[in-house]
C-alpha cells in the first residue's frame, strides 16, 4: 500500500522504559485518520518519529514514501505539524511567528492567512508571552492551515481551545480534506475524532490495539441504556452481558452487549417500560472498555473480521 | 511584623529544589577561600616573604584592580583575605542573584507561581522564601568559611570578618537581584540587570584601586564591593563597613516588597507592548529567529564590556606610575619591565578578564540551543523543511562571532581611552583591538567543547559553564596553589600570548582553532544522529 503514513513494527526506548513496542499504523492518501490512545501511550513519540525528531530502534516508518529520518528537511516540505503543547518566543508576536513558519514552509497566501485569523479571532500583534494556552495553539493551527500541506500532523491540536473555536478547526479540517490533504489527529477528544476520522488506530503501551473504520469498531461494544421503569426492576444483574448497572429507585442505566439487547429489553418490558433511551455508544465508552481492561483480551485487528453488522 | 503566610512553606520548598546547587556553591566558595590560606601558608611560611610580596603586590596596579592591595602582611589571613575577599563577595553575590531571580520571578515567567498563589499564599510569600533561602546559603558560607579559617590557626575575629565578608556581599546582591525580579517579565533579563549591577560594582572597585594604592579612591567608595573591601579582615577590622552594606540591601529589599505588593502576577513594570501584526524582512529563517533572539544579549554584554573598556583603558596610566618614592617598590618595578612592561601587564590581565567575558557571552548564546531544544522551539523549526546544522547554526554563528566582535568592541575602547591618556589613539586603538581580539581562539575551544557536550551529551550541555569555571579557577589559582604547567594547560587561555607586549606567535592560535574546530565537527555529527531530547 501507498500511503500517506506507513508504520511497521516501530520500536523505541527511552532507557529502560519502552515507549513504543511494535506499533502499526497505516494512513492512506487523503484520509482523516484519528489516532487515539491514552497519556503516555507513545501517540507523540509516534508522531516525533514520523517527523525526524527521535530515531526509531526498530520496525519501518514511511513518511509520504519516504524515510523521516534520512529525509526529513525534503519530506517537511509537504508537511504541516502542530504539537499538543506549542510554545512560543515570547518576545515575538504571533504574527512573526506565522509569517515565519509560512516562509520556512515556502510561503503562503496572504489572503488565506487573513482568513484564517478571523476566522480564529486571533490578534497576530500580540507577544508570544502574551497569549493564552488556547490562544498559543491557535497560532500553531493558522500557521498550518495556511500551509496547504500535503499532511497534516495534528498532535492533540484542540487543547485549550473553547468550542465554537473547535468547530472552527473541524471546519478547517474538513476544508483540507476535500482540497485532498491527509490528516492524522491525534486525541482524546473522542467526539472530536467521531465528528471527523474516516479511521482510527486505538494505541495502547506503545501497541496497536485496533485500527478500521468507525463503524468496523463499534459492533465490538454494547449499547447504552437508560430506562425508566413502572417499578424497580429485579434481576438485572444476573442477566449475561450487562455491565455499569445502576439502579436509582426505578430508573436504570446499563450497558448491554448487542447481541444480549433482546434478552435485556424483555426483562425491561416486564418491569413496565415508561421511557427508553439507547444510543450507540461513544468513541468514550469504546475507548474506556479498551484500556481499563486488560490489552490481551483485545486482540489486535479483531475489527477487521467482522464487517459491519451495523 | 510576621512574615507572609506560606513562606516558610516556600523557604523549604526553595531549599529542596536547591539541595544541590547550594551546596556546590558553598562548597566552591569555602574550598577556594581555605585552599588559598592553606597554599600561602606553606608558599609564605616567613614573615619576610609576606613583606615581600605585600610590596611587589602593591606596587602591581593589575594586581590591585583585580584584588585589591594587601592591607597588612603579618598573617597567612591577611594575604587570603587579599586574594579570596572582594572577589569572593563578588562570586557570593552572583550565586545570591542567581538564587534569587530562580525562585521569584523565573517562577512568575514558568507559571508555577500562579498554581502556588491560588493556595493559601501571600503575594510576598515568594520573595521571603527567595530571600530567607539566599540569606541561609550566604550565612552557611560565612561560618564554613570563618570555621575552616579559624581551624587553620587564624585570628577568630579577622576568620569572622572574612566570613561575612563573602556572605555580605551575597546578601547585598541578592537584595539588588530582588529589585531587579520585580522589574521585567523575563527571568534572563532580572538576572542580566542585576548582574551588570554587580559588574559595574566591580569594575568601580577595580578602577578605584588601580590607580590608588590604599583603597583610598572615591571610586572604591562609590561601590558596595569597595566598602566591602574596607571591612580588612586581619588588618585591624574596620567593622561598621557592614552598616552600609546592610542599610543598602535592607532599602533594595524594602524596594523590592513595595514592588511585589504594588504589581499583578507575572506582570513586570514595563508595560508589555504589542509587537507587528507580520514578520519583518529579517525574520526569514532559522538564522533570522536567532538573531531576533540573541541581538538583546548581545547588545547587553556590548555595552557592558565598552564601558569596562573606556575604565580600564583610562586607569591604564596610572597604573606603571611608582607608588611612592620607596627605592625597593622602584627596583620591584624594574624588574617587572619599568613603566611600559607594567602598562602592558596590565593591559594582558584585562585582555584576558575580557576574554572570559567573551566566554561568558559565547557559553550564553550557545546554551540557547539547548534551551530551545528543552523548551519546544527546536520541534516547532524542526517539523518544518530546516536541517539540524541549519537550525544550530543561527545560534552558532552568536557563539562563535559574537565574542570576536565584543572583545573587538571591548579592546577598541580600551585603545581609545589609553590612547586619549597617552596621546597616542592612532597607536593604542589598533594594538589593544588586536590584542582582544586575540582571545578569541580560546573562547572558540570553549564553544567547541560546549557544542560538544550539546551533540552528545544534551542534558549535561549546561557544564559547559563549569567548563568556563574552570577556566577562571586555574586562571585565578593555578599561580597561587603553583599547580604543575600540565594541569594549567587545559585551559585554553593558558596558551594565549601575553599581548599586548609580547611576541605573536602563530602556533598557539593554530592548535586552539584546530581544536576547537575538531570538536565542533564533533559535536554537530552527534547533534544530526541523537534525539531530540526535552
Amino acid at each position: 500500500m501507498n500511503g500517506a503514513i506507513d508504520v511497521a513494527g516501530l520500536t523505541k526506548a527511552f532507557g529502560r522504559t519502552r515507549a513504543l513496542d511494535g506499533l502499526d499504523l497505516s494512513v492512506a492518501t487523503g484520509e482523516v485518520h484519528g489516532f487515539l490512545g491514552p497519556n503516555g501511550s507513545g501517540k507523540s513519540t509516534t508522531i516525533r518519529i514520523l517527523l525526524g525528531l527521535l530515531r526509531a530502534d526498530g520496525g519501518r516508518a514511511r513518511l509520504l514514501g519516504g524515510d523521516p529520518w534520512r529525509e526529513a528537511v525534503p519530506l517537511h516540505r509537504r508537511v504541516a505539524y502542530v504539537p499538543g503543547d506549542v510554545t512560543l518566543w515570547r518576545n515575538l508576536s504571533g504574527g512573526e511567528i506565522i509569517d515565519l513558519f509560512g516562509r520556512l514552509g515556502g510561503g503562503m497566501e496572504p489572503a488565506r492567512r487573513a482568513e484564517l485569523l478571523d476566522r480564529f479571532e486571533l490578534d497576530p500583534a500580540k507577544k508570544g508571552g502574551a497569549y493564552s494556552k488556547g490562544n498559543r495553539q491557535k497560532v500553531a493551527l493558522v500557521a498550518a492551515f495556511a500551509s496547504r500541506a500535503e499532511l497534516l500532523i495534528l498532535d492533540e491540536p484542540t487543547s485549550g481551545l473553547d468550542p465554537l473555536m473547535e468547530e472552527v478547526f473541524r471546519g478547517c479540517v474538513r476544508e483540507a480534506r476535500d482540497r485532498g490533504a491527509t490528516v492524522l489527529l491525534s486525541s482524546h477528544i473522542l467526539s472530536e475524532v467521531e465528528a471527523l476520522c474516516d479511521r482510527v488506530s486505538i494505541i495502547r503501551q506503545g501497541r496497536t490495539v485496533e485500527s478500521g473504520a468507525l463503524g468496523e469498531l463499534r459492533h465490538l461494544t454494547s449499547t447504552s441504556v437508560t430506562a425508566e421503569l413502572g417499578r424497580a426492576p429485579e434481576g438485572l444483574d444476573r442477566l449475561p452481558g450487562v455491565r455499569d448497572l445502576a439502579v436509582d429507585g426505578t430508573r436504570v442505566t446499563l450497558q448491554v452487549d448487542n447481541d444480549r439487547l433482546d434478552t435485556l429489553l424483555q426483562a425491561l418490558t416486564g418491569a413496565g417500560v415508561r421511557t427508553l433511551t439507547s444510543r450507540p455508544p461513544t468513541l468514550e465508552e469504546l475507548f474506556l472498555r479498551h484500556y481499563t481492561a486488560d490489552a490481551g483480551q483485545v486482540p489486535a485487528g479483531a475489527a477487521a473480521g467482522h464487517g459491519g453488522t451495523r | 511584623m510576621s512574615a507572609p503566610a506560606g513562606s516558610a512553606t516556600l523557604t523549604r520548598l526553595a531549599l529542596r529544589r536547591d539541595r544541590v546547587m547550594i551546596p556546590g556553591w558553598i562548597y566552591a566558595l569555602a574550598a577556594t577561600a581555605v585552599g588559598s590560606a592553606v597554599s600561602y601558608r606553606s608558599l609564605y611560611a616567613d614573615q619576610a616573604d609576606r613583606t615581600d610580596f605585600q610590596r611587589s603586590t602593591n606596587a602591581s596596579g593589575p594586581l590591585r584592580a583585580f584584588y585589591g592591595p594587601i592591607y597588612d602582611a603579618h598573617s597567612v589571613g591577611a594575604l587570603t583575605a587579599w586574594r579570596i575577599g572582594v572577589i569572593g563577595a563578588a562570586l557570593a553575590g552572583l550565586m545570591s542573584i542567581l538564587l534569587v531571580v530562580r525562585h521569584t520571578r523565573e517562577e512568575e515567567e514558568t507559571g508555577r507561581q500562579e498554581m502556588l498563589g491560588a493556595t493559601m499564599v501571600d503575594r510576598r510569600a515568594p520573595l521571603t522564601a527567595a530571600l530567607t533561602a539566599t540569606a541561609a546559603a550566604d550565612a552557611v558560607v560565612a561560618l564554613v568559611v570563618a570555621a575552616g579559617m579559624a581551624v587553620l590557626g587564624e585570628s577568630p575575629a579577622g576568620s569572622v570578618a572574612l566570613g561575612l565578608q563573602l556572605a555580605a556581599g551575597g546578601l547585598a546582591f541578592g537584595a539588588v537581584a530582588a529589585v531587579t525580579a520585580q522589574l521585567t517579565a523575563s527571568a534572563r533579563l532580572a538576572r542580566g540587570l542585576a548582574g551588570t549591577v554587580l559588574g559595574a560594582a566591580f569594575l568601580l572597585r577595580a578602577a578605584g584601586d588601580a590607580g590608588s594604592t590604599g583603597g583610598s579612591s572615591p571610586l572604591v567608595w562609590a561601590s558596595p564591593l569597595g566598602w566591602l573591601e574596607h571591612l580588612h579582615p586581619y588588618a585591624g577590622e574596620s567593622w561598621w563597613v557592614l552598616a552600609p552594606v546592610a542599610g543598602f540591601a535592607a532599602l533594595c529589599c524594602a524596594a523590592a516588597y513595595a514592588l511585589v505588593e504594588r504589581r499583578d502576577i507575572g506582570a513586570s513594570l514595563l508595560p508589555a507592548r504589542p509587537g507587528p501584526a507580520g514578520a519583518g524582512r529579517l525574520l526569514r529563517g532559522p538564522s533570522g529567529l536567532a538573531w531576533r533572539l540573541q541581538r538583546g544579549s548581545l547588545y547587553g554584554w556590548g555595552a557592558g564590556l565598552l564601558v569596562a573598556g573606556a575604565v580600564y583603558g583610562s586607569v591604564t596610566d596610572s597604573v606603571g606610575d611608582i607608588v611612592g618614592d620607596n627605592g625597593q617598590v622602584g627596583d620591584i618595578i624594574e624588574r617587572m619591565g619599568g613603566h611600559t612592561g607594567l602598562t602592558d601587564a596590565f593591559l594582558a590581565t584585562v585582555m584576558g578578564v575580557y576574554g572570559i567575558a567573551a566566554g561568558g557571552y559565547a557559553v550564553q548564546s550557545l546554551l540557547r540551543l539547548r534551551a530551545e531544544e528543552s523548551a519546544g522551539g527546536a520541534e516547532a523549526l524542526l517539523a518544518h523543511p530546516v536541517g539540524r546544522l541549519r537550525w544550530a547554526a543561527g545560534h552558532l554563528a552568536h557563539a562563535l562571532l559574537g565574542p570576536v566582535l565584543l572583545l573587538a568592541a571591548a579592546g577598541a575602547a580600551t585603545g581609545l581611552a589609553y590612547g586619549l591618556a597617552v596621546h597616542d589613539v592612532g597607536g593604542q586603538l589598533p594594538r589593544l583591538t588586536g590584542a582582544a581580539v586575540g582571545q578569541a581562539p580560546a573562547v572558540w575551544v570553549l564553544v567547541g567543547l560546549g557544542v560538544l557536550l550539546f551533540g552528545l551529551r544534551p542534558r549535561a550541555a549546561s557544564a559547559a559553564w563549569g567548563l568556563l569555571a574552570a577556566c577562571v579557577l586555574l586562571g585565578q589559582l593555578g599561580p597561587v596553589l603553583r599547580l604543575p604547567q600540565p594541569v594549567l594547560d587545559v585551559s585554553p587561555f593558558t596558551h594565549l600570548p601575553d599581548l599586548p607586549g609580547s611576541h605573536v606567535a602563530a602556533t598557539p592560535y593554530a592548535w586552539l582553532i584546530l581544536v576547537a574546530a575538531a570538536a565542533l565537527a564533533a559535536g554537530l555529527a552527534g547533534l544530526r544522529r541523537r534525539d531530540l531530547t526535552s
